[in-house]
């Protein structure tokens, strides 16, 4: 019986477990081309690095603040889909509901590259927003966007907002549908108007399956991912757009400083790993059963 | 399309008029702007080159004509992009529909030794990784690098996938499996006779998933792959992206306007370029999403109960 499973668990174990043994490359000074046995060994001195020059820590810190940054961004923002379900809810027209639906949940389905190339055809200085200002006269010299140091996080929320919102809403649509609609009734009767109906059942009703995915975001606090900001960074903007994700990216696989990134990418994974055990007894105490 | 319940039918009070006005409004605006994007893209990759070069085409195509779909495919390097975008997206869905499929249904059998322990294990992965260099030197150490089997292996098992099926298979009656094992079928025949025809609403679900992701992945290439004959659409598209940015910057430089760029109308620039090949890795997508809106409304359903 176990036989037949094992060449799926192989794949996991190879691809998600046999990597953790890679964290020795963090104790060495890791050439590819040398291999493990031909490369250095260099104890805890890149974790030594990590907190020893001014600038390092300037930067790192830089990165951290980037990185929690942008994650409170988006748990700020994390009532927006429940807000979005229940507005769209009241809206009585089907097909209107349903073309909003399928055009919202649209940029959810392309992948960031695509975001960046529309991004680009429509704010760069010969994009649609520039050319269009210009030709109204609002603007002569066309304003840059995405070569910008400025608003940064504002930018990249706006840009997973515009990717996320609609498919973030989908699930408590799907929730709405499923209150009890007696709920409702019985507060009709009592005289309930529309938006108190909105605040005193629709909303707490939500609320469980808010505060688990609460939870969950709060776990990957530090997992940002890499592919919004890699297609967005250049060199204007990089000191505001490197989250940890990226950053370890850039000193590793451009820098080439392997050794580095693996004992950055280790202390993210541990301190990740703490933040889900936290989040996992904070999930079981809430509703009963654990995340994983 | 997903059919919700239209709610609980409201008597007319003050305020539902402007209420109405003012809600209907805010989601034909955000809908515009989610939409208008892809219709953007769409008119300028049909326009005549030198105007949307200029950015002037915003609302109709202007000077239509479908040449650049046809230069595009002698573009270096695009024909053998799309051959592995089309040869990953179906390769990796069957193995992931297959695997799911199997794991799922297998994390339900008692008879599988240890199996909360294993079902764990699979699921932690999904909360949990070394970290991008372990597994970039991982890959490296196993030959994967600059392989096409790289886009295909590390995602077959998908912990997400396995919990959509393990729930819909214990929401399936029992009595199915059991008939087949008082008859003496063995487990592999219950899964390929029994088990497997009975799920393909949520495999349906697992497939586009999967295939959106396969179509839309970028980062493997990105750390794994410097062969450009294993390049997929998304990063030629991106590559292309970052030539035709550089090349409106230098024509921007050097003549110090908005839009320097002029040509005949079907004589490639940085725009048609970008545009089309753009069109053609979203145009899937756009014509697939519609049609299967409702299995990946489904699939989050499924998925946001079990978390």
């Amino acid at each position: 019986m176990f036989l037949v499973v094992l060449p799926f668990l192989v794949l996991v174990f190879v691809f998600s477990y046999l990597p953790l043994l890679g964290w020795v490359t963090a104790l060495y000074d890791y050439k590819p081309a040398l291999g493990l046995g031909g490369s250095e060994f260099v104890g805890l001195q890149w974790f030594e690095i990590l907190v020893s020059s001014e600038t390092q820590l300037q930067q790192i810190g830089q990165v951290l603040a980037n990185t929690l940054a942008m994650s409170f961004l988006g748990i700020a923002t994390s009532l927006l889909p429940v807000f979005f379900a229940m507005l769209l809810n009241e809206v009585r027209s089907t097909w209107f509901r349903n073309t909003v639906q399928t055009l919202t949940t649209l940029p959810n389905f392309i992948s960031w590259v695509l975001v960046y190339m529309i991004a680009f055809s429509l704010f760069s200085t010969s994009g649609l927003v520039n050319t269009t200002l210009h030709d109204w006269g609002l603007i002569t010299v066309p304003m840059k966007f995405l070569d910008t140091d400025q608003h940064v996080w504002l930018t990249m929320l706006a840009w997973s907002l515009w990717k996320g919102l609609g498919w973030g809403a989908i699930m408590y649509l799907a929730a709405i549908a499923g209150i009890d609609q007696s709920l409702y009734e019985s507060a009709r009767i009592d005289g309930a108007n529309r938006f108190q109906l909105m605040r005193y059942i629709t909303f707490p009703q939500l609320m469980p399956t808010y505060v688990v995915l609460l939870i969950l975001s709060i776990a990957s606090i530090l997992n940002n991912g890499m592919e919004q900001y890699f297609v967005f960074q250049n060199a204007f903007n990089r000191e505001h757009i490197q989250v940890l994700d990226l950053y370890v990216y850039n000193i590793g696989m451009t820098g080439n400083s392997l050794s580095m990134a693996t004992a950055l990418s280790m202390l993210k994974s541990l301190i990740s790993l703490a933040l889900l055990i936290a989040a996992n007894a904070i999930a079981k105490r809430a509703r009963g059963t654990s995340i994983i | 399309m997903t059919t919700m319940d239209t709610g609980p039918h409201w008597r007319h009070a003050r305020g539902d008029i402007p209420f109405a006005i003012i809600n209907y409004a805010g989601f034909l605006l955000f809908a515009l702007v989610c939409g208008y994007p892809f219709y953007y893209l769409i008119i300028n990759s049909v326009s005549a080159n030198d105007i949307s070069a200029l950015g002037d085409v915003r609302l109709l195509p202007v000077g239509l004509h479908l040449s650049n779909y046809e230069q595009i495919l002698g573009l270096p390097g695009l024909t053998s992009s799309l051959l592995v975008s089309i040869a990953r997206t179906v390769i990796g869905t069957g193995a992931t529909v297959l695997a799911s499929a199997f794991l799922g249904f297998m994390f339900t059998q008692e008879r599988l030794q240890n199996r909360s322990l294993w079902y764990r294990l699979v699921i932690f992965t999904m909360y949990f990784n070394a970290g991008l260099i372990p597994v970039y030197v991982t890959i490296h150490t196993l030959g994967l690098t600059n392989n096409f089997w790289v886009y295909i292996l590390p995602a077959i098992v998908q912990p997400f996938n396995i919990i959509l099926v393990k729930t819909y298979v214990e929401s399936l009656p029992q009595s199915l499996q059991e008939a087949a094992e008082l008859d003496g079928a063995g487990i592999v025949t219950i899964f390929f006779r029994i088990m497997l025809p009975n799920m393909t609403p949520i495999l349906a679900t697992v497939a586009i998933f999967s295939a959106v992701a396969q179509w839309n992945s970028f980062q493997d290439t990105l750390l794994y792959v410097t062969d450009q004959r294993l390049y997929p659409l998304q990063y030629t598209l991106y590559t292309y992206l970052n030539q035709a940015n550089s090349l409106a910057q230098a024509a921007q430089n050097a003549q110090g306007n908005l839009g320097a760029i002029v040509s005949a109308a079907t004589t490639q620039t940085p725009t048609s370029i970008r545009m089309t090949v753009a069109v053609i890795v979203v145009l899937p997508i756009i014509f697939v999403y519609p049609l299967f809106q409702r299995y990946f409304v489904k699939g989050i359903m499924l998925g946001a109960v079990k978390g």
